[in-house]
C-alpha cells in the first residue's frame, strides 16, 4: 500500500513514468523481435541502437553479449545530417522571404487578390507533396530539388499567416501612425511589416517543421545524401534497422530545432504579452 | 484671425456596404469653430456621431458635404497641423513606449538620437520617466494613456483632437490626467477639440461646451461659455457655485437627447 502511494504517477515521479514507458516499448520490442521472422520486420532495438553509435561515434566496441559482430566507428552521418540541415535552413529563408513578400503584396493590393485569389486556393489545396517529380526533372538529384519541395510546403503557411497579420492590423493603429505623419512607405515599414512579421513567427514551429519535412521528404523521393537518402538505401536492402535509425535520428534532430526555434521565438516576441503574465505597474 | 479649425455645415451620409439603398446620416448640417488656443469640448448621447464630426476634423473622413478649414485653408486629406488622440488603443504593441513617442518624429525624417532625445522629455513631461524601455502591455492603462498623450504632443500641433480619451479610466486616474492636460495645454494654448459623454469633464476642462443631439442626424443644440476662472483643478471647480449652475443648465439641454439616444439604442436592440 505504501509502495504503491509513493509509485502512484503524481508531479514529481512524472519523469519516471515516462522513461518507464519507453523502456517498456522497448523490451516489449526487443523481445517481439527474438522471432526472426518478426524480426525481419520491425528491427531490434539493440541493432538500431548499434546503427546509431556507428553513424555518430568514430570509434567501435570489439565484440561482445550484446553485439556478436562487435560495433563499427564510422561517424559517417554528419554529412548527411548537414546537407539535411543544409536544405532545411534554405527552404526555410526563401519560403519565408517569397511568403512574406507575396503576403504583404496581396494583402495590400486588393484588386490583384481578387484575380489570384482562386489560383492561391487551388495552389494551396494542392498535395504539394506530388511536385517532387516535377521538381526533380528541373533541379536534378542535388539539394535544390528539396530545397524547391519544401519551399512550397513553407510558403504557404507563411503566406496565409502574413495576408492575415497584414488584414487585421488593428484600424486605430494604422490611423494613429497616419495621423503622426506616416507615408505608405513608412506604414509599411512601421505598421504591416512588423504586424505581419508577428503572425511569420508565430507559425515559426510549423514552418520550421514543415521545412524540415520538405527536406526529408524530397531526399527519400530521390538524392545521393542525405538523411532520407539513408533511409531510402537502407530500405532497398531490407535493412529495417537503419530505417528504424533513421526515424529515431531524424525525431531528435526535430526536437532539437524545435526547441532552438522556441528559444529564438521568446527573444523576438518579447513585446507581446504572455497568458499569466501579470507585471503590470 | 482665422480659426484653427472650421467646420462647416458639415453632413456625413454613411451607405451600406452590403445594401447600398441603406443610408445613415450620422451628422447633418453641423458647423462647429474653434480658435486658435481654445479649449473646446463637444458632449451628446453615446453613438450621436461625435467621433464622426472628429475624424472629419482630423482628415481621416471625407464629409458628405460641407467644408473643413484649418486656419482659414481648406482641409485636403489629413490634417496635417493635428494631433489626434483615441479613444482605443492606438500605440504600437511591438514598439516600446520610447519608441512610440519618437515615431511621430521619425516620421518626420528627425534624425533617430534627436528623436529618442525628445521623446524622452515628453516622457518625462508625462510622468513617465523610468518606464522608456517598456513595452505597451507592461503598462497600466492610464500609463499607455500618458504615453499616446506624450505621441500626440511630441509633434507640437496646432491643434489637438481627443476621442474621449480618459473614458476607460478609472476616476482617480481619470482626474490627474485631466488636470495635466490643463496643465500642458496653459503652458502652450493650443486648440483643442474635445469629445466626451461626462458633461463634469466637459466644463470643467473647457472655455466652450458645445451639445450634440441625439443621432441620427446630430448637430449642435446648445453652445455654452463656460466662464470658471483658470487655472482650474478638475476635482476642485466642481464645488463653486458657477459650475454647478452650468451644469444644471447644460444638462437640462442635454438630458432630453440622451433619453432620445436611449430610446433609440432600446428600439435598435428589440
Amino acid at each position: 500500500m505504501t509502495m504503491w502511494t509513493t509509485l502512484r504517477p503524481n508531479e514529481r515521479n512524472l519523469r519516471g513514468w515516462q522513461v518507464g514507458v519507453l523502456v517498456l516499448v522497448l523490451a516489449i520490442w526487443q523481445l517481439a523481435s527474438r522471432n526472426e521472422q518478426t524480426a525481419f520486420f520491425i528491427g531490434e532495438p539493440i541493432k538500431v541502437a548499434g546503427r546509431i553509435w556507428s553513424w555518430f561515434l568514430p570509434f567501435g566496441l570489439p565484440a561482445n553479449a550484446l553485439f556478436p559482430e562487435g560495433l563499427e566507428g564510422r561517424a559517417d552521418i554528419y554529412i548527411h545530417l548537414g546537407v539535411t540541415l543544409l536544405e532545411t535552413v534554405l527552404a526555410f529563408g526563401i519560403g519565408t522571404l517569397l511568403g512574406l513578400a507575396f503576403g504583404l503584396w496581396l494583402a495590400l493590393a486588393p484588386t490583384a487578390s481578387a484575380i489570384l485569389d482562386p489560383y492561391v486556393k487551388a495552389a494551396n489545396s494542392m498535395p504539394r507533396v506530388i511536385l517532387a517529380p516535377i521538381f526533380g526533372l528541373w533541379f536534378g538529384l542535388g539539394i535544390w530539388s528539396k530545397v524547391a519541395l519544401a519551399v512550397t510546403l513553407v510558403f504557404f503557411i507563411v503566406f496565409f499567416n502574413v495576408y492575415q497579420g497584414v488584414r487585421e492590423v488593428s484600424p486605430v493603429v494604422l490611423a494613429n501612425a497616419r495621423m503622426l505623419g506616416a507615408n505608405q512607405r513608412q506604414l509599411l515599414r512601421t505598421v504591416y511589416l512588423p504586424s505581419a512579421t508577428s503572425w511569420v513567427f508565430s507559425s515559426l514551429h510549423t514552418s520550421v517543421g514543415l521545412a524540415f519535412v520538405g527536406a526529408v521528404v524530397g531526399e527519400y523521393l530521390g538524392s545521393a545524401r542525405g538523411v532520407g537518402y539513408l533511409i531510402l538505401q537502407a530500405e532497398g536492402t531490407f535493412d529495417v534497422n537503419t530505417v528504424f535509425a533513421g526515424i529515431v535520428v531524424l525525431t531528435a534532430f526535430a526536437l532539437v530545432l524545435d526547441g532552438l526555434v522556441g528559444r529564438i521565438e521568446k527573444r523576438l516576441m518579447k513585446w507581446q504579452p504572455k497568458a499569466g503574465e501579470t507585471e503590470k505597474l | 484671425m482665422p480659426h484653427a479649425l472650421e467646420l462647416q455645415d458639415i453632413t456625413v451620409t454613411f451607405r451600406s456596404k452590403d445594401d447600398p439603398g441603406q443610408r445613415y446620416t450620422a451628422v447633418a448640417g453641423t458647423t462647429l469653430r474653434i480658435a486658435a488656443g481654445e479649449f473646446v469640448s463637444v458632449v451628446g448621447p453615446t453613438g450621436c456621431g461625435k467621433s464622426t464630426l472628429l475624424n472629419v476634423g482630423a482628415g481621416l473622413l471625407q464629409a458628405s458635404s460641407g467644408e473643413v478649414r484649418v486656419f482659414g485653408e481648406p482641409l485636403v486629406g489629413l490634417n496635417r497641423r493635428a494631433g489626434y488622440m483615441f479613444q482605443t488603443e492606438a500605440l504600437m504593441p511591438w514598439r516600446s513606449a520610447i519608441d512610440n513617442v519618437m515615431l511621430g518624429l521619425q516620421y518626420r525624417g528627425v534624425a533617430d538620437a534627436d528623436a529618442r532625445e525628445q521623446a524622452r522629455a515628453w516622457l518625462a513631461r508625462v510622468g513617465l520617466a523610468g518606464f522608456e524601455d517598456r513595452y505597451p502591455h507592461q503598462l497600466s492603462g492610464g500609463m499607455r494613456k500618458r504615453t499616446a498623450l506624450a505621441q500626440v504632443l511630441a509633434l507640437d500641433p496646432d491643434i489637438i483632437l481627443m476621442d474621449e480619451p480618459f473614458s476607460a479610466l478609472d476616476i482617480q486616474t481619470r482626474q490627474l490626467m485631466e488636470n495635466e492636460v490643463l496643465e500642458l495645454w496653459a503652458a502652450k494654448k493650443k486648440a483643442v477639440l474635445f469629445i466626451t459623454h461626462d458633461l463634469d469633464e466637459a466644463i470643467a476642462m473647457s472655455d466652450r461646451v458645445v451639445v450634440l443631439s441625439a443621432g441620427p442626424a446630430t448637430r449642435p443644440i446648445g453652445e455654452f461659455a463656460i466662464d470658471l476662472p483658470r487655472p482650474r483643478d478638475v476635482a476642485e471647480v466642481r464645488n463653486q457655485p458657477r459650475f454647478v449652475e452650468l451644469h444644471a443648465r447644460i444638462w437640462g439641454e442635454l438630458r432630453e437627447e440622451v433619453l432620445k439616444g436611449y430610446a433609440q439604442q432600446l428600439q435598435k436592440a428589440a
